[in-house]
């Protein structure tokens, strides 16, 4: 019996990873069209979101199935529900892409304008807040888990300055408001993917040490 | 430890001969808990279990050593009457085990034995134990049929409350359930749940997810020692020892 129910916490281990690598890959390809105000990646992302969808369904029934037919225990139980919620953040996660990817196709039909402020450089620490996560989970490794969120810190302070900027370039430019909250709000979204990897990597320390962090203050020990 | 202790034993080493058994074992047993113990065949939870109303004494080649103290006082103390001991601390068995008589007659040994002659109280008591033991309503009707003619289910509950019927303050419970139906089994975990309210109760299960549902504290054995004992809810979530989580969740051995 017990066998048997490694072997599925084994499988389960792996679809939830692989669903993980996938939604890596649009917060990558959000990255990218955001990067090079591309409409066609942007519309790829928004049409292919049903495939997210449709395996964080597999992956919360198979959760369920396990829970009902086993009622695993310790490690076994912790690792089920630190899945059921990565699960949801991960679909999450791949919500945001979205949300940005249809923020970057209203972009494209309008003239760029720029703001003295990076969001590659916010976009590539909410994507690599979101793989320090997962590798977090693979390596089953907390050091890296507590750092993501400490990492979040500096995506909150990042969408303030976004914040400012889009003040700014609003008083600047009254007539272009409805561009610069589009732009403010992807800020918002790429903020909001560094959340989700951050609950990622809470459920992953507690799913090690069986704590739940999610409330304690943040950057103890090594920070 | 906030909790009000009813039995301990305290470095107490078991041998069956020259084997040893049990290795300094000390462990607190409160009121109106029900303690767990568990681990593989052979660990020796139904050992220790025989020890807390001397039932090892049947075995001549054992010995007990260190002590087990029930109310502060050593069990094992030579002066000690062990048929009282073993009315205030009560056993059931695995396997149901009612005596070839009538119903009442199987509730009311244990008072005769004692020496109970007043009929009413003995009617009285039969029919306390019966409700306590969740029985009574099903066999009243048929009080003086044979036991035999129970189902196990409703055997097991009888041989509970032929336990109860002497006013026992410990309940040992070695594997209660582990022949009976899911529904059986359900009604019993629930007798316990509702027994721990008046007894200290000690079960020994083969089955883990048993040990979580009745049990207020768990003890895991591994080759005669007590590995770890916690809240069954934090062995059961987060134990401490990874001994304990690979038997919990099945990667043992």
């Amino acid at each position: 019996m017990p066998v048997h129910l490694h072997k599925e916490l084994e499988r389960l281990k792996k679809r939830i990873l692989s669903l993980g690598a996938m939604v890596e890959e649009r917060v990558r390809m959000a990255v990218k069209a955001l990067d090079l105000r591309d409409a066609a990646l942007a519309e790829k992302i928004i049409n292919s979101d049903h495939e997210i969808d449709e395996l964080e369904v597999d992956v919360e029934e198979e959760c369920l199935k396990i829970l009902a037919l086993h009622q695993p225990v310790a490690i076994d139980l912790r690792f089920l529900i630190a899945t059921i919620k990565i699960n949801n953040d991960l679909e999450r996660v791949a919500d945001e892409a979205v949300n940005i990817a249809q923020r970057v196709v209203v972009l494209t039909k309008r003239v760029r304008l720029d703001l003295p402020f990076s969001y590659s450089l916010m976009a590539e620490k909410s994507a690599a807040m979101l793989k320090e996560s997962l590798d977090a989970l693979v390596n089953m490794d907390d050091d890296l888990a507590l750092h993501v969120r400490v990492s979040d810190d500096e995506v909150d302070v990042m969408l303030n300055e976004a914040y400012d900027a889009v003040k700014h370039a609003i008083s600047e430019h009254p007539e272009r408001v409805g561009y610069l909250i589009n732009l403010f709000l992807i800020s918002r979204h790429l903020e909001r993917i560094a959340d989700h990897a951050t609950n990622i990597a809470e459920e992953v320390v507690y799913l090690i040490e069986g704590e739940i962090v999610r409330h304690a203050n943040k950057g103890l020990g090594n920070e | 430890m906030d909790k009000t202790t009813k039995m301990t034993t305290r470095n107490m080493d078991f041998y069956y001969g020259d084997f040893h058994a049990l290795h300094n074992i000390s462990l607190d047993f409160g009121v109106n808990e029900v303690t767990a113990l568990i681990g593989p065949s052979g660990c020796g939870k139904s050992t220790l279990l025989r020890c807390l109303n001397r039932m090892n004494d049947l075995i001549s080649i054992s010995r007990v050593e260190g002590e087990v103290l029930l109310d502060n006082e050593d069990i094992y103390a030579p002066d000690l009457d062990v048929v009282s001991l073993r009315r205030r601390v009560g056993m059931v068995f695995q396997k149901p085990n009612p005596f070839p008589k009538s119903n009442f007659d199987n509730v009311a040994y244990g008072l005769r034995v004692n020496g109970v002659k007043d009929k009413a109280i003995i009617s009285e008591r039969v029919e306390k134990s019966l409700r306590q033991a969740a029985l009574w309503d099903e066999i009243k009707d048929r009080i003086h049929e044979s036991a035999l003619g129970l189902s196990g289910g409703q055997q097991q509950r009888l041989c509970i409350a032929r336990a109860l019927a002497v006013e026992p303050e410990v309940v040992l419970m070695d594997e209660p359930a582990s022949a009976l139906d899911p529904i059986a089994t359900q009604k019993i975990e629930e007798l316990i749940y509702q027994l721990k309210k008046r007894y200290t109760i000690i079960i020994v299960t083969h089955n883990m997810q048993q040990a979580a549902r009745v049990s207020d504290i768990t003890a895991f054995f591994y080759l005669g020692k007590l590995i770890e004992v916690d809240d069954t809810e934090t062995l059961f979530t987060k134990p401490k020892l990874e001994q304990t989580e690979h038997y919990i969740t099945g990667r043992f051995g």
